[in-house]
């Protein structure tokens, strides 16, 4: 599936990216009204830097995905047909055990105590967005692609996945 | 003040910042590479420390909100109409440090004249036909080296003329003056172009060595990454013995900034000073500098042309001459207002002359003693346009360097900061946070976009003039006119006042 990669020697940690996630997941997307909406909008991707190095983290929507194995009320789910993770707003009950899960720190926290807000926040892929994510099309350096790497990732696949043991099935495999 | 030197508190910028605008995303913070724009987690908030801001607009550039304007500070020094702000700030400067001052980028003095402002093109009209470049077919293609040489001479023979599918090349810049990444914009544009691109004196990257038939390798008085495989790589291989933004000044690239690929391309200890002298050592005579041309073109076994570099000082045309005897195929003029990493201020202000009256007067000796045909005459330094390149040839010229102009292309505002390593918009620096900043293919795109947009203007304004060839328009100073220019400034230009005719 198209996933959106950093290219961390282009990466000039401008936050743009950032801003343009919080314009679009805002009620308004006005870029003044945003930042100031009640509940605050979170942005899903994040500049990484320390030294030289930066660039911009946002979901891998790992194909063992730790955080829906976590989730104590389902609310975390795969999309079986788009292969997504999502998280359902309704079901979530704010417990974090996803954002404890989660090996790369790409869930964040979404709370507002005066609107009783509390849930987890992580990134949807801009679902019905002409161009894209917004994080891609506003990068200045194109250091974030939006691309489908998997046919590369055949070959190594057992170098992927997370703390667990990949094993070549589905996730029930594991279970069993 | 607190702690720092009075001078401190006259600063140039201002880093206004409308707070209602921001959004408090830290994107100035983080492109600064000045350290001016600070986050303030006390009142959550950003300031800027006003003294440390350059002017260089990378943060106004990048806010999403257009919540920042870079302004003049208001604050002046009492007019003076002699003593300028900067002849005070660099006296400033010099006392308060004992140093020289230093700077980049080119000569930037208003109060001299820029003769291609003053020159005016012709057009047709009624009694000559103008061309339309969209409909007819317009040659832009120029070929440089030795155009006269004699059937008999069998080693000048093997050496073939440069085509250039525009008559614009990429001056010198060298690995470590910029980084990688803009030097491979530059080689993939020349490729895309079917033009040059030159490496400086610092040696040719292996990783560009793909680019060989684009590239003009250059031998400096350092000789830095100069071998045998160099030497072939290059379609044209060029002695640098000046630069126009500093004649008779030699190079100094410090210790700290010849990491390891540098290091491997100078072919130089890690850490140690790249030093190129002011003189070549070898060369001290125009018969030292033919020594060092047949030397060079023995070790290419004859089959590429050797170019001289030299910056347009008094008596240049008479060096021109003396080059053009010496062997040269090509001789590049670089005028004043030529850029460079780092100079002084008073070379890069006070000496040399404009590309414009060099280019004219050394066009006209050679073809005053009759070997205007064996060199091919290249100017540089300072080429702002399409027009600059047009009149450039126009007196004389047979192709130009432009190196200012494509770095304005990817993002440079001409802050004169290249000297310090810091460039924010990644152009002048091997940092490797800040040389992130250019993406090679995105830089490759915009130069190609600027060449192209050039080539369209060219045409435009060749048709307007009747001529569908540039080679119709080299020397042709008959098309050319003067305005607001001495008797002898015309003179020396070879051009006519405008308002009269043939």
């Amino acid at each position: 599936m198209k996933r959106v990669y950093p290219v961390e020697e282009y990466c000039v940690a401008c936050h743009l990216c950032e801003v343009a996630c919080i314009v679009e997941h805002s009620k308004s997307k006005n870029l003044f009204y945003a930042f100031s909406e009640k509940p605050k909008v979170n942005s899903k991707i994040e500049v990484e830097m320390e030294g030289p190095i930066s660039f911009s983290a946002s979901c891998r929507i790992c194909e063992h995905a730790e955080c829906v194995e976590a989730c104590p009320v389902a609310a975390m789910w795969r999309d079986d047909e788009t292969g997504l993770v999502k998280v359902e707003d309704d079901r979530c009950i704010g417990c974090w055990m996803c954002i404890m899960a989660c090996p790369q720190g790409s869930i964040t926290p979404r709370q507002d105590h005066d609107e009783g807000l509390r849930i987890a926040d992580k990134c949807d892929l801009c679902p019905g967005r002409e161009n894209g994510p917004a994080c891609v099309e506003a990068c200045p350096n194109n250091a974030l692609v939006y691309e489908d790497r998997d046919k590369f990732a055949k070959d190594r696949r057992t170098l992927k996945g997370s703390m667990h043991i990949f094993i070549e099935s589905d996730d029930t495999a594991i279970q069993e | 003040m607190l702690y720092q030197p009075f001078v401190t508190n006259y600063y140039d910028f201002k880093v206004v910042r409308d707070q209602d605008r921001c959004i408090k995303c830290q994107g100035c913070v983080t492109q600064c590479s000045y350290d001016a724009n600070f986050w303030d987690n006390d009142r959550q908030m950003i300031d800027s420390i006003h003294s440390k801001c350059i002017g260089c607009h990378r943060c106004e550039a990048y806010c999403p909100t257009d919540a920042i304007s870079i302004q003049r500070n208001p604050s002046q020094f009492r007019e003076n109409g002699y003593w300028s702000k900067e002849d005070i700030k660099n006296i400033y400067l010099n006392a308060e440090t004992g140093a020289i001052v230093v700077t980049g980028m080119g000569n930037d003095l208003q109060s001299q004249p820029v003769y291609f402002d003053r020159i005016l093109f012709d057009a047709c009209q009624v009694t000559n036909p103008s061309i339309d470049p969209l409909r007819e077919p317009m040659e832009l293609t120029t070929y440089i080296g030795n155009r006269g040489r004699k059937l008999s001479d069998t080693k000048a023979k093997k050496t073939g003329l440069i085509r250039l599918d525009v008559p614009v090349m990429f001056g010198p810049m060298s690995y470590g003056s910029i980084n990688l990444s803009v030097q491979k914009a530059l080689a993939a544009s020349a490729r895309e172009h079917g033009t040059l691109w030159s490496t400086g004196e610092g040696g040719l990257h292996s990783d560009l060595y793909e680019y060989g038939p684009n590239t003009i390798v250059q031998v400096a008085s350092g000789r830095f990454g100069v071998h045998e495989e160099y030497l072939k790589a290059g379609a044209m291989i060029e002695i640098k013995i000046g630069q126009g933004a500093k004649p008779g000044i030699g190079g100094h690239l410090p210790g700290e900034k010849v990491v390891d690929d540098v290091s491997r391309t100078r072919m130089i200890p890690v850490g140690s000073d790249a030093i190129s002298p002011a003189p070549h050592h070898d060369i001290y005579s125009i018969e030292d500098l033919r020594q060092l041309i047949y030397a060079l073109k023995e070790a290419i076994r004859y089959e590429k042309p050797v170019g001289v570099k030299v910056s347009a000082v008094h008596n240049i045309a008479a060096i021109a001459s003396g080059i053009a005897r010496a062997g040269a195929d090509i001789i590049v003029v670089d005028g004043y207002r030529g850029g460079t990493g780092a100079t002084p201020l008073i070379v890069r202000d006070h000496t040399g002359i404009p590309i414009e009256l060099a280019i004219a007067v050394v066009d006209e000796r050679l073809r005053q003693e009759g070997i205007r045909e064996n060199v091919g005459l290249v100017a540089a330094g300072g080429i702002r346009s399409a027009a600059d390149t047009l009149k450039a040839i126009g007196l004389g010229a047979d192709a130009v360097y432009i190196s200012t102009a494509a770095l304005i292309a990817v993002g440079c505002t001409l802050c004169q900061q290249c000297h310090t390593g810091r460039c924010a918009w990644g152009i002048t620096t091997n940092d490797s946070y800040l040389s992130k900043r250019q993406n090679p293919e995105i830089a490759a795109e915009l130069i190609s976009n600027l060449l192209g947009a050039w080539e369209i203007e060219m045409k435009e304004v060749l048709g307007s003039m009747g001529i569908n060839a540039i080679e119709s328009l080299r020397g042709n100073r008959e098309r050319l006119r003067a305005v607001g220019m001495t008797e002898s400034e015309m003179q020396v230009l070879g051009l006519k006042q405008a308002g009269l005719g043939m």
